[in-house]
């Protein structure tokens, strides 16, 4: 795999220069810290919105800094976990007088960090924080026997989402309500064609023979469900729809917000060509497209593939859905 | 007696070997994982063996709370928090003390591993770290009550650990990322259990 690179070991923080040089009137890059926030400072009054993880998941989650959004997220090393003190500082960054909100991914690593960096606020008189984890892919089994559900693509959803609630002046018990119900509604399932290759690793996670698929891949290259054969954009459409819209319980006339996402390696005309069929099963199942999304929006390095997630959408999350967003990875209305 | 100078050739020894098997860490964290074990460890333990030539440490336990601190913050994913837990808490029960013998070495190793336990919430069969540890505990105390220095219980608990490790193979994971592969991350060394024999068997090498 050949890769735009200098030294592997330098990715994370000589693409977090770039983004600084990118988006010099909107963000504020702490190199130190890895942790990117908005140029204006905290917003006075305004439950601040925090996520992070790590890097490889771009525009995921430094790209979604903006009005409307995040108010700060930080980055770990490639598909690692930052560590608590970088959560801390995007903790305080965010942190306008009202508390904030942690929105962390539901893997053991990114849970166990986001612990003891509330543990250290704590102790240091830091601002309240409350944090509301994402579990919303399918693929896994939820059972006592499993670090549980996975946090995928509902993640976007509910930064946006929540990110518009918060601007509005609702409060960090409010924001984290919404969080918890707008995660409760959401569920996502994935799919690889081909794997991806960490710079420092330098080999790819996994191997998928020509001709196979990763049903129910994380976003990280860890396998799925299962490994079948490649079938149709159209097969692949209902084998990723259809356990999403079961586990919902999505009955006819429900509505949705769809995201048809790219994992990182899939061009924009078969995301397009996806959603098209993504859409015939929903439209067979009853189920309103109420707002869509397509494209890159949570991704795995150059991994090949895509995932579907649903939001069970109500006016309430349609409106804020359609609230103004100003972000690098997501923008309209402002 | 173990002396800070010995904790400080352990940090050292971890460091040295886990950069040596970093390859064969990432390798298994491939199979069942995300393939950055052996890359994360390596960097945290390689900060941890520099704090001694940076710095004039007081006793055993400030020594052991900067480690716990540092892989804290170096390490990142679950090993961070779960290695640095350890280390901070195997300080707890040698606060003070100029050097040390079996017993409170086994107080601080029953504080770390149960730090382990409290942080990671894991269960023995688990397939994580904790296979290692909870035998290599137990062993360590069983010697000790049978009189054994501090050198025949470490190496006890080592030789435990190795042997947890390679009893990870067949199980299937129920904590951290392999748990999502279910019955197929059956038939892989679990990672984190075998760079804890690792930690284990340098322990052997320079607190005895």
């Amino acid at each position: 795999m050949q890769k735009l690179l200098n030294d592997p070991a330098d990715v994370v923080v000589e693409a977090l220069a770039g983004m600084a040089a990118a988006h010099p009137d909107d963000l504020l890059v702490d190199m130190e810290q890895r942790v990117v926030s908005r140029r204006g400072g905290p917003v006075r009054g305004k439950v601040g919105l925090v996520s992070g993880g790590g890097s490889g998941h771009e525009p995921l989650h430094a790209g979604y800094v903006g009005p409307g959004m995040l108010d700060a997220a930080c980055c770990g090393e490639v598909f690692t976990s930052p560590v608590p003190d970088q959560f801390v500082t995007a903790l305080r960054t965010a942190d306008g007088g009202a508390g904030v909100l942690h929105v962390v991914k539901n893997y053991t690593g990114d849970v166990l960090n986001a612990e003891m960096a509330a543990e250290l606020l704590a102790t240091e008189d830091g601002p309240q924080v409350e944090i509301v984890v994402t579990d919303d892919d399918v693929a896994v089994q939820d059972s006592l026997y499993t670090a549980g559900r996975r946090g995928v693509g509902g993640t976007v959803l509910l930064e946006k989402v929540v990110g518009a609630a918060a601007e509005e002046g609702r409060d960090l018990s409010g924001c984290a309500e919404l969080a918890r119900d707008v995660n409760a509604r959401t569920r996502s399932m994935g799919v690889a064609l081909g794997p991806c290759t960490v710079p420092a690793a330098g080999v790819p996670t996994f191997e998928l023979e020509e001709g196979q698929m990763e049903l129910g891949v994380g976003i990280h290259g860890e396998p799925g469900r299962r490994r079948v054969p490649l079938g149709t954009a159209r097969e692949i459409a209902a084998a990723l729809v259809e356990p999403v819209v079961a586990d919902l319980g999505l009955r006819r006339g429900d509505a949705v917000v769809t995201l048809l996402n790219g994992m990182g390696g899939t061009p924009l005309l078969e995301l397009y060509l996806m959603f098209n069929e993504v859409r015939a099963v929903l439209d067979a199942a009853g189920v309103t497209v109420a707002r869509s999304l397509v494209g890159n929006y949570i991704t795995s390095l150059e991994m090949a593939g895509c995932s579907v997630t649903l939001l069970r959408a109500d006016d309430e999350v349609v409106r804020l859905w359609d609230a103004p967003v100003a972000t690098p990875g997501l923008r309209w209305g402002a | 007696m173990t002396t800070l100078t010995a904790f400080q050739a352990w940090l050292a020894d971890c460091s040295a070997v886990i950069e040596q098997q970093a390859e064969h860490l990432t390798e298994l964290d491939r199979a069942i994982g995300d393939g950055d074990h052996g890359t994360n460890m390596a960097r945290g333990f390689r900060r941890c063996a520099e704090l001694a030539e940076e710095e004039q440490f007081a006793s055993i336990d400030a020594y052991l709370k900067k480690v716990g601190m540092t892989l804290v913050g170096t390490v990142g994913g679950a090993s961070g928090p779960l290695y640095g837990t350890f280390f901070l808490r195997l300080a707890g029960p040698l606060s003070a003390a100029p050097d040390v013998d079996a017993r409170p070495l086994a107080q601080a190793l029953r504080a770390g591993v149960d730090g382990i336990v409290a942080r990671g919430r894991a269960e023995v069969g688990d397939k994580t770290m904790y296979d290692a540890f909870a035998p290599a505990l137990e062993a360590f105390e069983s010697a000790l009550a049978a009189g054994s220095g501090t050198a025949e219980c470490l190496r006890a608990a080592a030789e435990a650990a190795a042997r947890g490790r390679d009893g990870t193979e067949p199980l299937v994971a129920r904590k951290g990322r392999a748990s999502y592969l279910g019955e197929r991350s059956a038939g892989h060394v679990d990672p984190g259990a075998s760079s804890a024999v690792l930690i284990l068997e340098a322990a052997a090498r320079t607190l005895g």
